[in-house]
This record gives C-alpha cells, sequence and structure tokens, in this order.
C-alpha cells in the first residue's frame, strides 16, 4: 500500500509537482475564498483569460511572464473601457467582447506553428514539467500572496460583509477589492507554469465553494479551502500517474469533484441547520434531533 | 448637553454625479442624546446624506462638522446572509477600527463584544450563523456592532424595515438607552409614527423642506412637500408614506 501510494513521488519529477501542488493550493485554497465572497469569479476567469495574449508575448519575446500578464491585463482594462463607452454595447457585453477576443489572441500566437515548443503550456499547464526555478517562483510569490491576504484579513471581511458600513471601520472597500484582483492576477501567474491559465481557475474556485459549503465559519473556511486544494493537488497527481492522463486537467477534475462532494453535505447559513464538517451528525437546533 | 453639536451640516450640496444635485442646501444639527429621522422619499437624499456624512461622497459645496467617525447600521434587508460569520465575528468587526492588521483583537475587546450583543438581548445567538438569525436579531447584531464602536454618532438606515414586532420594539427601546447615555442617533425611516417620537425631523426631497421638532414638522404640508404622491392622507393627524422601495 505504502509503494503505491509513494510510488509516484519516487524521482524528482514527481517530487518537484508535488511541492508545486502543496505550494499552489496553500495560496489558491484561501483566495478562493475570498474571490467567492467577493462575488468575483466573472473577474477570476476573466483575468485569467485576459492575461494570455501578454503572457504568450512575453514568453515570445523573453521578457519576465511577470510584465507580460501585467500588459495583458493592462490592455484587457483598457479594451473594456473603450468598448464601454459606446452605449450600444454596455458594461457586460463590453467586458465579454474584450476578453474573448484577447483569449483569442493570446491562443491563436500560443498555438502558431511558429511558436516556440511548451508555449501552448500557458493554456493548460504542465505539472510535471515543473523545474526547481519555477518552484522558488510559485514559492515566492505564494508566500506574498498569502502574507497579503493575512494582513488584509479584517478589511478583506469588512468590504464583502458590509461594503457600505466598512467605511465607518476604517475600510475603504474600492482599494481592497482592488487589491484582491491583483493577488488574483499575482496568484494565476504562480500557477501558470504548473495548471495553465484555463485550468488554475478551477483550483481557486472550485475547493473554496466546496470549503463554504462545508463551514459556516470564516476562519475555519479559509482553512478547509487551502487543505481541500492541496488535496485535490495531490489526488490530481496520483490520477495522472495511475491512469496517464495529463497533470493539471487531472488536479482540476479533483477540485471539481471536491465540490460536487460538498454538496452532499451544505451548511445551514441561511437555514437554521448547524454545521459539522467531520463526526457525528448535528443536532438540529429546531427538532433536537440528529 | 455639551457645547458643541456632534454633527453640523451647512449649505451641504452635492450626489453622485457632478451637477445631479442628489441634496440641495441641507443644514441641521445634532446634538448628544438628540434622535433625528430622517423622512424622504425613495431618491430623496437619505442614502446621498448617510454616505456624505460617513465620508464616502465627496459634495460639491458645503461643509460637515463630525468630530469622530459615526457607526453605520444598515438596513438588514440588504446583509449578506452567506457570509460565513457568527454574530459575535459581526459585533465585534466594530473593534477593527481601533486595532492595527498585525494585532490580534484583545480579550477586552471581545467582552465588550459579547456584553453588546447581551444588551441586545442575544447573548444565547453569539455563536449562531448571522445568516440563521430572524430579520430582527441580524438588526440587533448589527446595532451591537455599532455599540463595539463606541461612537458618538449612529446613523441607522431603516432599522425596522422587515423587522418583527417583537424585535421591533426591542431595538426602539435600545434606541431610547442609547439617547439617554448620550449617543447621537440618525434614522432613516419611512414610518411617520417613529418619526413622531423623535427629537427632530430631518425631511429631504432631494433639498431639505424642513428641521424641527416632529410637532412642527411633520405637517400634512411637510409631508406632502417631502412625498409627493407617494403620501396618502388618512385622516388630520395621520398620514402615511408608501414606500416603494425594491429588495
Amino acid at each position: 500500500m505504502l509503494d503505491v501510494l509513494l510510488e509516484p513521488f519516487a524521482d524528482g519529477i514527481g517530487q518537484r509537482a508535488l511541492m508545486e501542488v502543496v505550494l499552489v493550493g496553500v495560496v489558491c485554497g484561501p483566495l478562493g475564498v475570498w474571490i467567492l465572497l467577493f462575488r468575483q469569479t466573472y473577474a477570476a476567469e476573466s483575468i485569467s483569460h485576459a492575461m494570455l495574449p501578454g503572457l504568450v508575448i512575453a514568453a515570445l519575446a523573453g521578457f519576465p511572464l511577470l510584465l507580460g500578464a501585467a500588459g495583458g491585463v493592462l490592455a484587457a482594462a483598457g479594451a473594456i473601457a473603450l468598448a464601454g463607452r459606446d452605449e450600444r454595447v454596455g458594461p457586460d457585453v463590453a467586458v465579454a467582447v474584450a476578453i474573448t477576443t484577447l483569449f483569442g489572441l493570446g491562443a491563436a500566437l500560443a498555438l502558431s506553428p511558429e511558436a516556440p515548443p511548451r508555449i501552448g503550456e500557458l493554456l493548460f499547464g504542465d505539472l510535471l514539467g515543473v523545474s526547481e526555478g519555477d518552484l522558488v517562483a510559485t514559492g515566492l510569490l505564494a508566500a506574498a500572496v498569502v502574507a497579503v491576504l493575512a494582513g488584509s484579513h479584517r478589511a478583506l471581511a469588512l468590504a464583502a460583509f458590509d461594503p457600505v458600513g466598512a467605511r465607518s471601520l476604517g475600510t475603504r472597500p474600492g482599494p481592497i477589492a482592488f487589491l484582491l484582483l491583483v493577488l488574483l492576477g499575482l496568484t494565476t501567474l504562480a500557477a501558470v507554469q504548473s495548471l495553465g491559465n484555463l485550468l488554475v481557475l478551477a483550483l481557486i474556485v472550485a475547493p473554496a465553494a466546496a470549503a463554504l459549503n462545508l463551514t459556516s465559519r470564516l476562519g475555519p473556511a479559509l482553512a478547509l479551502a487551502a487543505a481541500l486544494t492541496v488535496a485535490a493537488g495531490v489526488s490530481g497527481l496520483y490520477l495522472s500517474w495511475y491512469l496517464d492522463l495529463a497533470g493539471g486537467a487531472s488536479v482540476a477534475l479533483c477540485a471539481v469533484a471536491l465540490f460536487g462532494l460538498s454538496l452532499l453535505r451544505r451548511p445551514a447559513r441561511a437555514t437554521g441547520r448547524p454545521l459539522r464538517v467531520f463526526g457525528r451528525a448535528p443536532i438540529d437546533v429546531f427538532t433536537g434531533t440528529r | 448637553m455639551t457645547a458643541a453639536p456632534v454633527v453640523a451640516v451647512r449649505r451641504l450640496s452635492g450626489g453622485y454625479v457632478a451637477g445631479d444635485g442628489a441634496l440641495v442646501d441641507v443644514n441641521f444639527e445634532v446634538w448628544p442624546g438628540q434622535v433625528i429621522a430622517v423622512l424622504a422619499p425613495n431618491g430623496g437624499g437619505k442614502t446621498t446624506l448617510f454616505r456624505a456624512l460617513l465620508g464616502e461622497l465627496p459634495f460639491s459645496s458645503g461643509e460637515i462638522e463630525l468630530p469622530h467617525r459615526p457607526a453605520y447600521v444598515p438596513q438588514t434587508e440588504r446583509s449578506r446572509l452567506d457570509f460565513p460569520v457568527s454574530a459575535l465575528d459581526v459585533a465585534l468587526m466594530g473593534a477593527y477600527g481601533r486595532t492595527p492588521w498585525y494585532r490580534r483583537l484583545s480579550s477586552a475587546d471581545r467582552e465588550v463584544g459579547r456584553a453588546a450583543l447581551d444588551r441586545v438581548g442575544l447573548a444565547d445567538r453569539s455563536r449562531s450563523p448571522f445568516g440563521t438569525l430572524s430579520g430582527g436579531q441580524r438588526q440587533r447584531v448589527l446595532i451591537a456592532r455599532a455599540l463595539v464602536q463606541e461612537a458618538p454618532v449612529i446613523l441607522l438606515d431603516e432599522p425596522l424595515s422587515g423587522v418583527d414586532r417583537v424585535s421591533a420594539t426591542h431595538i426602539e427601546e435600545i434606541f431610547a438607552d442609547l439617547s439617554a447615555e448620550g449617543r447621537a442617533l440618525l434614522i432613516a425611516t419611512h414610518d411617520i409614527a417613529q418619526a413622531r417620537r423623535s427629537d427632530r425631523v430631518l425631511c429631504l426631497a432631494r433639498g431639505q423642506v424642513a428641521f424641527g421638532p416632529p410637532d412642527v414638522t411633520l405637517s400634512t404640508d411637510v409631508l406632502r412637500r417631502t412625498y409627493g404622491a407617494e403620501l396618502i392622507v388618512l385622516d388630520e393627524s395621520t398620514a402615511v408614506a408608501v414606500d416603494h422601495h425594491a429588495h
């Protein structure tokens, strides 16, 4: 049994992949909880898609990916603002058109025959191709994002729970919402090498949604989301090894499977039922029964 | 009473968009312990006024003197039921403004949070998820948050809207207590009967229609100028403002 568990991580490739999913999981889980609480899932998807042409151009030109990602997001913001100024278009259509255009442009560049090998990995990642340098970069970005999330925990909670009242409690919700999007951009960048900018969204959203289904307290939700994201990453690696599937896709599938399982045990936030993640069934506060 | 008002608004004009004129020439003062009812039709400037008092909204002219940051109690009907926090967590948010980001909340603040929940009659629900509470209980939790904030001025946005009668009575008793201890309350409401029990009434219809004691301010003429077609006059002493609020 132990051999079955250890076999995928016997060599450096598996070990680096394992460390990568742990690092990415620790940051994607808590960040995902905040993304969901701020109701920014669409923004999360949009930002990861909008980065693609910038990432591809940076990879082609040999610039740092961070620079390319920032360029992609700025181009998206400009395109959205430009399209949104036309009253015939409207904000929703402007976002959809700008993002799909940029994503299409990035995909065309990444998948063209002239593109260098591995550039397509920006779309779906290459978990088993993670180098030690990638691990260091992921570790640094993950540490920075987790530190900022921890430092701004109360401001995030106020801005998400009561944006109007937040001001009276010393928090400006606008800058906090912007900070969250910046952290999302950095996290997408940290995970793009291993999971690709398409699949990283599954790891940000699905385990966080599962955690919020399983607990009605913020602190436990953040910790549980990190644990579930790491669990999705590790189980994805097993799935990939034993079923010979692509690593990133396996991790994304496991993340979504965890969310599906969480639906079997939803908490009662607005229904009156108490909440337990593990152990015996809770006592129903209305009926007194388990 | 102290020698200075806790809120002084002079010739205030402004709105969400430059030239929008959501508020025009508003003038009033609030003294410690006073309860001010703010009556206005929807779109009449209540929210704009509160946002200006919270420092959220730049205004085009006039001035606001507000020596201390006010507490704000939002409408319970607009509060997040899906947010994973307990009643005590919400009450403790009142201490966030005075706690540096790198420090944990002090045990003294936690004690203040529990005491605030006790004061609003919810000591036994401190661990309950906020979203599982009734509308009236949620409103009381949000008032507890304002108590933890220890602000001398509390802005309340339609605090009795969507609240059951038992909670409403309890909430009005809390208002009386807060007033007696010197806190000033600005209560946005459509409830003319509630406004009659306040110390002063501010009537807004974009511009200021009237400000003064309820027996002077709440005349049918002033109410008609405030609410226009939204006012139904039942008899000489009773009028009802129809709330078209869509939630």
